[in-house]
Order: C-alpha cells, then sequence, then structure tokens
C-alpha cells in the first residue's frame, strides 16, 4: 500500500517536471498572447482546455505555469537546506548553549510562516517572485534545521562517530564524513515536503498578486483570474487548481514514501 | 518547585522570542531615511522636502531610539499610526481583529472536530481499506489550496444552490443569522485543509495509544475499542494534539489572510494586504507584530497547559 503512494508520487512530480521541460521548447500557443476575440472558448480540438478571459489559451498556460512552480520551489528550498542543515548539524554536534539558541531562534521562526514573511518583505522590497522565493526559502530554514539536528544527533551517538573522534578527525571531518552522508537521505525526505508547501505558497501569492508581474502565467495568478469570471465560466478554476494539488500531492506523497523506505518501522506505525 | 521552575522559564522563552520577533518585524520595516517621505511626497519631491517630512514624521532619530520607541508604545497599547492618513494603528486594526477571530477560532474548532474521530478511526483500522482511504483523502485535502476549496464551495453553495452569499460580512451585533451565514463558507474552506493536517498527527497520536498497556488492560476488562479509546486514550493523545493544535494556529491565521481576500471578509488580513499594496510600512508593522504576537503567545499558552493536561508535571509540585 505504501509503495503505491511512493510510485504514485514520483509519477505525479515527474509530469510536473515534463510539463516544465515541455513549455521550455514548445507550447500549443503563445501563453502571454492575448486573443480579444477569443474569451472564455470552450474546450475544442484547436484549444484542448478553452481559452481564459483573456483569450489566451488554457493549456499553454498550464505548462509555462509548471516551469514557475519548479523554479520557485528549487530555489527557495536550496535556501532553505543551504543554510538550515548546517544549522542544524551545528546544534546536534555542538550541543550546550550553541544548541539552545539555534532552537529558541526557531521557535521565533514558527511565528512567521512563509506567506506571512512573503508579505512582510512585499511590503518592503516589493512584490516580485524573487522576494516569494527568498521568503519561503528563509521561512522553511527552521524546518530544515530540526530535521537536521535530531538526524545528527542520532549519528553522533553512533560507535563510528565515536571512533573516529578517538582517532583524532576533527569537527568537520566528522561533519563531512560521517554525519552528512548518514543524514543525507533524510534531507532529500525534508527537501521533498518542503517543495509541496513551497508550491502552496507561491500559489497563494501569486493568487494575492503578491509575486510575480501580470504577464508571467502561474498557477495561483490563473485562479486569481479564473475567480473574476466564475460566475460564467466555472471550469476557468479547476484546471490551475488542480495542478497545483497534482503538484503538492506529488511532492508530499514522494516524501512520505521516502521516509517509510528509509525506516521501515515507521511503515507500521504511520 | 518543579512547576515553578517550568513556569519561570517559559516566561522567559515567551520574553525573548517577544523581542526577538519585534526586532526582525523591525529590522524589515523600519525604512531607511527619507523612504517613507519620498513615498509620500511622490515623485518630484525636493530634497529639501523630503528631510522636512522625514523630521517631522521622526524618522531621522537613531534606529535603536526608534525601536525603543515602538515598543515602547505596544507596550502601553499603541502600536503607531499610518503615515499616509496618521490613523492610530491600533484603532484601525480593533474593528478587524473580531472578524479574524472569529473565522481563526471557528476554522480551528471545527477543525480539532473533524479531525479527531477521522484520526481515531484511521488508527483503529489502519490495516482495513478505510484506514487506506481516509489516509488518502487526508493527503488530498493537504495538497488543497484553501482559496481553491473556497473557490469551489462558492460555486457550489453561493452560485449553484444559491444557500449562503458568495462574499462580505455582516457583523454579529447587526445581525446574527446574516453574521453566521457570511462565515460559514470561509470557515469551512479554511477547516477542510487544517483538518486534513491534523488527522495524520490524531492518526499517530492514537497509533501509539494503542500500543500502550493500559488501553489492552482498558480492552481485556471488557471496554469496546472505541470507548476505551475515548476514555483512556483522548487525554494520553492530547498531549501532542495540544501542542500540534498551538503550532498549527500560525498557519491557520496565515491562511486566514488569503480566505478574507477571497470572501471580502474586512479583517486584520485584508487590512495588511492593503497596507501592503500602499506600501504604509507602519501599518504592516503593526498589524504582522500583532499577529506574530498573537501566535507566540498562543504557543505559550500551550505550554502551560500541559502543566494542566499532564498529571505528571504537577505531581513535580510536592517533591
Amino acid at each position: 500500500m505504501r509503495r503505491f503512494g511512493l510510485w504514485l508520487g514520483a509519477t505525479l512530480v515527474t509530469v510536473v517536471v515534463l510539463m516544465a521541460l515541455v513549455s521550455l521548447v514548445w507550447t500549443p500557443y503563445d501563453p502571454t498572447l492575448v486573443v480579444a476575440g477569443q474569451r472564455l472558448q470552450n474546450p475544442s480540438a484547436a484549444h484542448w482546455l478553452g481559452t481564459d478571459a483573456m483569450g489566451i489559451d488554457v493549456v499553454s498556460r498550464l505548462l509555462v505555469g509548471a516551469q514557475t512552480t519548479i523554479v520557485v520551489g528549487v530555489v527557495s528550498v536550496s535556501i532553505a537546506a543551504v543554510l538550515g542543515v548546517p544549522l542544524g548539524m551545528l546544534a546536534g554536534q555542538a550541543g550546550g548553549w550553541v544548541d539552545e539558541v539555534v532552537m529558541r531562534v526557531t521557535d521565533i521562526a514558527y511565528a512567521f510562516p512563509a506567506l506571512l514573511l512573503a508579505i512582510l518583505l512585499a511590503a518592503r522590497l516589493g512584490a516580485s517572485p524573487v522576494t516569494a522565493m527568498i521568503a519561503i526559502g528563509l521561512a522553511t530554514i527552521p524546518s530544515f534545521a530540526r530535521v537536521t539536528r535530531a538526524a545528527t544527533m542520532q549519528v553522533m551517538s553512533t560507535e563510528f562517530v565515536l571512533a573516529a573522534r578517538a582517532s583524532g578527525t576533527r569537527w568537520l571531518g566528522v561533519s563531512v564524513r560521517h554525519v552528512l552522508p548518514n543524514i543525507a537521505p533524510l534531507i532529500g525526505v525534508q527537501a521533498s515536503v518542503t517543495f509541496a508547501l513551497a508550491i502552496l505558497a507561491e500559489a497563494a501569492l501569486s493568487y494575492l498578486g503578491l509575486s510575480t508581474a501580470a504577464i508571467v502565467p502561474t498557477w495561483g495568478k490563473m485562479l486569481r483570474d479564473a475567480q473574476s469570471v466564475m460566475f460564467n465560466a466555472p471550469l476557468q478554476a479547476l484546471w490551475p487548481g488542480l495542478a497545483i494539488a497534482m503538484a503538492v500531492l506529488g511532492f508530499n506523497l514522494l516524501g512520505d514514501g521516502l521516509r517509510d523506505l528509509l525506516d521501515p518501522r515507521l511503515r507500521e506505525v504511520r | 518547585m518543579r512547576i515553578l521552575a517550568f513556569l519561570g522559564r517559559r516566561l522567559g522563552i515567551f520574553a525573548l522570542s517577544l523581542l526577538g520577533a519585534s526586532l526582525l518585524v523591525f529590522a524589515v520595516c523600519a525604512a531607511l531615511p527619507g523612504e517613507v517621505a519620498a513615498i509620500i511626497l511622490g515623485e518630484g519631491a525636493t530634497p529639501e522636502q523630503i528631510t522636512k517630512l522625514t523630521a517631522q514624521l521622526g524618522l531621522d532619530r537613531p534606529w535603536l531610539v526608534r525601536y525603543a520607541d515602538w515598543v515602547g508604545g505596544m507596550l502601553h497599547g499603541d502600536f503607531g499610526t499610518s503615515y499616509f492618513t496618521g490613523q492610530n494603528v491600533l484603532q484601525l486594526m480593533s474593528p478587524r481583529i473580531a472578524v479574524t477571530l472569529w473565522l481563526v477560532l471557528f476554522s480551528l474548532v471545527l477543525s480539532v472536530v473533524i479531525a479527531v474521530p477521522v484520526g481515531m478511526l484511521a488508527a483503529m483500522k489502519r490495516r482495513s481499506w478505510i484506514g487506506f482511504v481516509t489516509s488518502g483523502a487526508a493527503q488530498l485535502g493537504m495538497a488543497i489550496p484553501a482559496f481553491w476549496a473556497a473557490i469551489g464551495l462558492v460555486l457550489l453553495f453561493a452560485v449553484h444552490l444559491r444557500w449562503l452569499p458568495a462574499n462580505g460580512y455582516v457583523p454579529l451585533t447587526t445581525n446574527p443569522a446574516g453574521w453566521a451565514a457570511h462565515l460559514v463558507l470561509p470557515v469551512v474552506s479554511l477547516a477542510i485543509v487544517q483538518a486534513s493536517v491534523l488527522v495524520r498527527y490524531v492518526r499517530s497520536a492514537f497509533i501509539d495509544v494503542l500500543s500502550e498497556d493500559y488501553y489492552r488492560t482498558a480492552r481485556a476488562v471488557g471496554w469496546r475499542p472505541f470507548p476505551a479509546l475515548l476514555r483512556h486514550g483522548l487525554r494520553n493523545a492530547a498531549l501532542s494534539l495540544v501542542t500540534i493544535v498551538g503550532l498549527q494556529l500560525a498557519s491557520v491565521l496565515v491562511g486566514a489572510i488569503v480566505i478574507e481576500s477571497v470572501f471580502a471578509l474586512p479583517g486584520l488580513g485584508s487590512q495588511l494586504l492593503d497596507a501592503v499594496s500602499q506600501r504604509d510600512l507602519s501599518i504592516v508593522q503593526g498589524v504582522v507584530m500583532f499577529l506574530a504576537a498573537a501566535v507566540l503567545l498562543i504557543n505559550f499558552l500551550v505550554d502551560l497547559s500541559y502543566a494542566w493536561i499532564d498529571p505528571r508535571l504537577r505531581a513535580g509540585e510536592q517533591r
């Protein structure tokens, strides 16, 4: 049953990545081409999912929207991992007051979820995809730091780390040679789950008009456009929402599936 | 004495968190010299005008002085004044706090009411298709953006069936029935997503309970599974649930910001978004600090509630 989740997740993620890759070289129509005479057309052979309120082909916009989703996810997860993992390793290895300080700082960060931080930064720096990515990345550092810390502590209590330290290996050597390889899979799991969170946050920001310029197609922006015509064309809201749900479900299932794969004991519990 | 030490430590952490949060909000919102004046005066303002207005607004003082001024004001209930209209930020917020409060409160309650029985069911039936279906449904619910669920609910219940209003708000004191009607869809859309997240935690908390000796004993002396879980498991699982609900509060609050925008509810979220689009940093600063402080306060209270829920901690008192 669980393997099913892993495979479904991997498949959905692959679909999203393929959508983004295909849109780099081909889309049925120009995803920014406004055609006044073709507003809100029903699905047809020419436009598989119809056209939106500006006469733009929905399929083309959905495909290009996948690019934004992937880019925002990759950049924000990278920010979170690059800063959160060393922080967690430091806390987990040093212990004592260093650990205490890092953990208390992450406590504070829990009061600033990705969306609130993004709104705060947008007020100051102006709304842009870069602001959104930075905010989502910064806001998800704590979860990376916590997962890394817990895993690091576990590795630090093993005998091979004890042996390495006894033989005179320094802190950095232990970190790079012993801790990092052992916690890497868990970081992968965290990255997948955080990716899902980033997609949701970006979608909400685009929906609120706080992420991208008007012309760049994103799924959240499509939902915003769809809402203004939902009385005449309810289907407009269906496709971008499905795309977001598919991507989020994919990354969540992938993360959960990987976690179960890594730790068979959890399979029964979860 | 152990409980006093526990309370003291928690209070200290709470105070430090507030300090840290206020520093962060201030660091982001504290304008550079001349920045706010330039925004207010618009293009074509002379450097002299900008310098003069900056001095008038008190923005030429050192940042530490401005920070102390801001924090000192908040301790007296003064959240600052809008740079643009000169209105008191707290006065602008106060009619909106109730709207957001109702939305967040009802959504949290509804999501717990949904998630606890469903999660218990998922835990007890985890090896059958019922468990598989409930876990799958929770995964789906987590993947749905709350504002998409909201659009779907509006289409069904407001546009198609015409049972409920599509957007807007009526104060409780003006018209209780209208108030309730306007809150149903926002609350449900927010609660669906939150309940899905909660179900997973409830499920694993109760799976832990199922392997405990006291549960096995209760079953052995003849309790049926569900009553046994309710009677003996709920209080034990409550400890982890209260923690999760406390941590969830922050995401319910930001969810509320988006949902307020979907339903045009005049709450703190829509005020924050308006302030962002007008770049009124003083309002942004006040509202964000208010929201962050609310989250930190609730998490502090959650910490305190452990002492009440968990008799083991209280027992330490006598030692």
